[in-house]
């Protein structure tokens, strides 16, 4: 994960508290959003970045998951990502998001 | 997740959903994005 935006999501959760914080990932590749998740809840796998060894654990969602989609508006879904969810294999990026940490309760 | 009320870390992939799709998504949702980026793992 970019260590600029590293730098500045550590600079958020900084000044917010991670508290009422959560994650949106967009991405379709699933080693980008494994790296993403990882990078978020548990820290930098790479230990390039400034949250190497910053457990900072957000909890994290995909925005293609029914859970998320639910909570959003059916039309600006349709316009926003309709397109791409016809696109991206949807049912993959499911499967990913159900194994990000934290999912299990731990 | 509840995202109504929460802020949001918007992190987007230009070969995926790009941020400013999923901040304007969670917008509707309730919730308030404080960091929307499109990042490219290629």
């Amino acid at each position: 994960m970019d260590p600029e935006n590293q730098d500045r999501i550590k600079s958020l959760v900084d000044e917010h508290g991670a508290d009422d914080v959560v994650v949106v990932l967009g991405a379709a590749d699933l080693e980008a959003l494994e790296v993403a998740a990882e990078t978020l809840t548990v820290g930098d796998p790479a230990y390039v970045g400034s949250l190497a060894g910053v457990q900072l654990g957000l909890p994290v969602v995909h925005i293609l998951e029914e859970d998320v989609k639910e909570q959003v508006d059916p039309q600006v879904y349709d316009e926003q990502v309709g397109l791409l969810e016809m696109t991206l294999d949807v049912a993959q990026v499911r499967r990913a998001a159900a194994t990000f940490p934290g999912r299990d309760g731990t | 997740m509840k995202l109504n009320g929460k802020k949001v870390i918007a992190l987007g992939e230009r070969d995926g959903v790009p941020g400013p799709a999923i901040a304007e998504c969670v917008r509707s949702a309730g919730a308030e994005p404080i960091f929307v980026e499109t990042e490219c793992f290629v």
